[in-house]
């Protein structure tokens, strides 16, 4: 281990369950709990919510990317019939605070503008009314008057921009928002022994997660008490009031917020405090309670919820043997007007940048750049998907240049089975894994040695058929020193060490099992997943477990589902609250059976003595007993009326940054592990891109569900087809934002995506999570674009046609090899 | 701005309403009706999410004013269980993890109604084009396929009519 990382001691492992085979409902494909009730239609999203009294809220939106307001007119909007209140960026700064901001130094955001717009879509007024459609021919009669300023489109231009450029002269100088550098371990003694430097400029455009589903709210406000009342599509609800309270100018406690079914999320929806606040904002001024839902354009323009826009100036220092030494990039991110999570997209991806390989020391220069586009937030992979990319495009690039077979160069550079816990340059560590067995499980699933044969036989006729392979970290339960470890040293922010999840279990005296959660279902199975483990631990059937969500209120702890967590963190709070429950059971039921505690054990939902087949008392006899017959038990507090407890399980495995962060800790443990290996051909008159065969070999440690996990992994890799082949944000030079619909933003449909999908996986199971179980929700999109990428240069490497840039859309593709031809026809 | 008024078969029940010729048929099924099962994920007739089935056709309610729908018979997603027996279509979503947050669902469900109706045994290729105009972002599809093939399945077993009428 390099001496910069002696101070970051693993911390011993918290397992309680351990990895076993013969469990009854882990490991089972269970049918979803969640499904009837939406399948029927009942499931209750955002827009389903009702009020008494409720009126509606329509925007009107910045047409310029920035601008100053000059004068806005409402007089023609108010006499709208039906109108009950016109307000403007400055009205609403009269309620509400600017929105909390996780960079450092927090650069202000207004929900509704005051003064200036800096990008298209930003929200400059608003109008509630009876409806929503009186409220947007109001909004359409809304004057404004614009003083336009230059427009920051280009990343680096903007970088260097002054003047009437700069997004935010008022807070700085410049619109680099944040510059820092790093280095972790010997990179400039590593970069000076290589004996190969491999050099890439890579780019990574933006685009984003867009849920069918968009964002939405209902508030209202009580001027009596003084609070809020809020339903709201946000994946963080039991969080979100700390956050938020201090720019709705109440105590977290005078935050209800209720959370909904959820219509997809990846990332978009995880905080959702810019709407929360310009919702509620409305509702305080209204008077009334304010519904809003962002139309598909408004979360395509304000939603800030777009993903990396990266360059990438990278080098790998290789030995003359293969072994990779060294990794260092510069990176500039285009992050849009604001920086509302600072650079935690970067933190992120300090989880596993090095990939699967043995690289011994890392350094990064990353320069945070704001331009009048919406701003980021995190997309499925919140960075790390990108760093995948890089990493797998520099293994590709080392193998070209050296010389030697891509597969084979990677074998020669994984770390070994035998390595684990494995600490990566950053001071992350993967806990456990076995990538060769990954590896060649896809290649024998795809017929990995035939495909080549085959790819090679149709290029000799002349067909642009490849294959490419990627192997790919999929880190899992985040810690949220991501957020703040890349933050200027001084001033980190908002340090917190733990995410906690929490989970309230009642044994009712009818003898079903009340659960409260405290995340939202936003497309993951929170409830099968707790129903299977609640199961198992306890010995009853799923089907007694009834589900019931927490609002903010008369929530406990719960970060909801984000970072590949929520799986791994609610197993850690069943087993608790598991330990608990099944001590009480035993104490009633042993009295109930005139024995001792200790000679009871639990068996298919009934408390029964060791050994002896009829001596037992059914769960809901115990609770019926202990709820109603109090006096059927000893005194002591031990035997208080009632079965029921509330756990919490904290992060299994973290520890901080280095003080001089030349560490960054450990913060993302539980790594999983993937092989993507696709054939694809293109054809070179349009620059079209089919995929001909696809594998995909996922390791997430032991699986609760494997279809529920299957699901995720289809869904993530549809998302990186998307990203590879077909999806960008498109802006003209004014800064307007030219493709924001379902038309033009061109997302997979059933027939994009492969014919031959074969998926399998790998079960190696953490040693510091319960049961085993590792994160699974990201990994086709942290998968997908490298093997799409590196099958698209191979399909076209006889035309010396080079990819470092995505996506490659058909126009982009034909660009690149018309530019090819031309330079070998010269 | 003067209402009319309209007459359609809603999950065959007759209802009766007064509408702004304006209102889109997919806000007159979720806010009028009070069906909030039908969703709205774009309102310019791309995802269909809103898709009903109209007169035995999947049609995109964000593209309908409900003035057009005068007369007509419609089904939503809220038409399709019997009591607490699920239809053999969503039975089938249920089984083979069709569905993952369920937004897209009641549109992939309309245009899986109209299509095994027209096709009681389609092929992978065919169920693909049918619901290609029917964006999901959760499930990639693949289990969505396998829940239309299975659905046509049960239906042929069942030798059942869904509840369409043939077109
Ligand atoms: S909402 Fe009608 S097609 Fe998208
Ligand atoms: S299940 Fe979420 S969009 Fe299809």
């Amino acid at each position: 281990m390099s001496k910069h990382l002696k101070s970051n001691v693993i911390p011993p492992s918290r397992q309680r369950e351990t990895p076993r085979t013969g469990l009854t409902w882990i490991g089972q494909s269970m049918k979803r709990v969640e499904d009837p009730r939406i399948l029927s239609g009942k499931g209750g999203y955002i827009d389903d919510v009702s009020v008494p009294g409720m009126a509606h809220a329509a925007m009107v939106s910045s047409p310029h990317a920035h601008a100053r307001i000059i004068r806005i007119d409402t007089t023609k909007a108010k006499a709208v019939p039906g109108v009950i209140g016109v307000y403007t960026g400055e009205d609403m700064a009269t309620v509400v605070e600017p929105c909390p901001s996780f960079a450092s130094p927090p650069i202000t955001q207004h929900a509704m503008s005051v003064g200036k717009v800096r990008h298209v879509g930003e929200v400059v007024a608003a109008v509630v009314a009876e409806d929503r459609y009186i409220a947007e021919d109001a909004a359409d009669l809304i004057e404004v008057d614009w003083e336009v300023l230059p427009a920051n489109v280009d990343l680096e231009t903007s970088a260097t921009a002054t003047g009437d450029a700069l997004l935010h002269p008022d807070d700085r100088d410049s619109n680099v928002a944040l510059d820092e550098s790093f280095s972790f371990g010997d990179v400039d003694q590593h970069f000076e022994q290589a004996d190969h430097i491999i050099k890439r400029q890579l780019r990574w455009h933006r685009s984003s997660a867009q849920a069918i589903e968009t964002c939405g709210v209902v508030a209202q406000f009580d001027p009596f008490k003084g609070g809020y009342t809020i339903h709201s599509n946000s994946n963080f609800y039991n969080f979100i009031p700390f956050v938020i309270g201090g720019a709705l100018r109440v105590s977290p406690g005078e935050l209800r917020i209720i959370p909904v079914l959820t219509g997809g999320s990846f990332g978009s929806k995880v905080f959702n405090h810019k709407i929360i606040i310009l919702t509620a904002g409305l509702a305080r001024l209204a008077g009334v309670p304010v519904k809003y839902i962002e139309d598909r354009l408004e979360h395509f323009t304000n939603s800030d919820s777009h993903g990396s826009d990266r360059l990438y100036d990278t080098e790998l220092a290789v030995t003359e043997d293969g072994t990779f030494k060294s990794l260092r990039f510069t990176v500039m991110d285009d992050y849009g007007a604001y920086l509302q999570f600072g650079v935690g997209t970067h933190g992120n991806a300090m989880a596993q940048v090095t990939g699967p390989y043995r690289i011994e020391s890392f350094g990064m220069r990353v320069l945070a750049v704001l331009t009048n586009k919406t701003q980021q937030g995190p997309y499925r992979g919140f960075g790390s998907e990108v760093t995948n990319w890089v990493m797998e495009r520099m293994a590709d690039a080392a193998a070209a240049e050296l010389g030697r077979d891509p597969v084979e160069l990677r074998l020669q550079n994984m770390i070994q089975p035998d390595q684990f816990p494995y600490m990566i340059p950053t001071g992350n560590i993967y806990d456990s894994g076995d990538f060769q067995k990954v590896l060649a499980e896809a290649q024998a699933m795809f017929d990995f040695d035939a495909w080549r044969d085959r790819a090679a036989a149709l290029r000799a006729e002349g067909r642009c058929v490849g294959i490419g392979l990627a192997t790919c970290m999929e880190r899992s339960v985040y810690g949220p020193t991501e957020w703040w470890s890349l933050n200027n040293r001084e001033t980190p922010g908002f340090t917190l060490t733990s995410t906690p999840e929490g989970i309230t279990v009642r044994l009712d005296p009818s003898g079903k099992m009340f659960v409260t959660l405290n995340s939202p279902m936003v497309g993951n199975s929170p409830e099968t997943v707790v129903a299977q483990i609640l199961a198992e631990r306890l010995t009853i059937a799923p089907e007694d477990i009834v589900f019931n969500y927490s609002d903010s209120q008369s929530g406990f702890n719960g970060v909801g589902p984000q970072g590949s967590r929520f799986t791994a963190m609610i197993a850690g709070a069943c087993v608790s609250a598991s330990i608990k429950l099944e001590e009480k059971l035993k104490r009633f039921g042993a009295h109930m059976l005139q024995r001792r505690p200790e000679d009871v054990e639990l068996r298919d939902g009934k408390v029964a003595v060791k050994g002896l087949k009829d001596q037992e008392k059914a769960f809901g006899e115990i609770a019926l007993t202990s709820s109603f017959f109090r006096l059927s038990f000893p005194d002591g507090e031990e035997f208080d009326s009632g079965i029921e407890t509330t756990a919490v399980y904290d992060h299994p495995l973290s520890t901080d940054p280095a003080e001089d962060r030349s560490h960054l800790g450990i913060f993302y443990p539980i790594v999983g592990h993937i092989c993507h290996i696709v054939a694809v051909e293109v054809d070179p008159g349009t620059g079209k891109v089919d995929i001909l065969d696809y594998a995909a070999v996922h390791d997430n440690g032991t699986m609760v569900n494997p279809r529920t996990l299957a699901g995720q992994v289809w869904g993530g890799t549809a998302n990186g087809i998307g990203t590879t082949l077909s999806e960008q944000f498109l802006y003209d030079a004014d800064g307007q934002f030219t493709n924001p619909n379902f038309a033009e933003f061109a997302m997979p449909t059933a027939n994009e995506m492969p014919r031959n999908f074969k998926l399998g996986h790998v079960e190696t199971p953490s040693p510091f999570t319960e049961y085993g179980i590792k994160g699974g929700g990201e990994g086709g999109r942290l998968g997908a674009p490298s093997a799409l990428t590196s099958a698209i240069e191979d399909a076209l490497s006889d035309r010396g046609v080079k990819i470092t840039s995505l996506p490659v859309t058909p126009p982009i593709l034909r660009g690149l090899i018309r530019d090819a031809e031309q330079a070998t026809t010269g | 701005m003067t209402k009319r008024s309209i007459e359609l078969t809603v999950n065959g029940r007759l209802r009766k309403a007064t509408v702004p010729p304006r209102m889109l048929l997919s806000d007159f099924i979720r806010q009028e009706l009070s069906l909030p099962g039908t969703h709205v994920g774009c309102e310019h007739g791309v995802c269909g999410s809103c898709n009903v089935v109209v007169n035995g056709q999947a049609v995109r309610s964000c593209l309908m004013f409900a003035v057009q729908a005068e007369g007509a018979e419609i089904t939503t997603v809220e038409g399709l269980a019997q009591g607490d027996a699920l239809h053999p279509i969503q039975q089938a979503f249920w089984e083979e993890h069709g569905l993952q947050c369920g937004f897209c669902t009641p549109g992939m469900l309309a245009t899986a109604q109209e299509l095994l109706a027209q096709n009681p045994d389609p092929s992978d290729d065919e169920i693909r084009e049918a619901i290609s105009g029917n964006l999901c972002r959760c499930t990639g599809y693949e289990f969505i396929i396998s829940a239309i093939r299975s659905a046509a399945a049960k239906l042929r077993e069942a030798n059942t009519e869904t509840t369409l009428q043939p077109v």
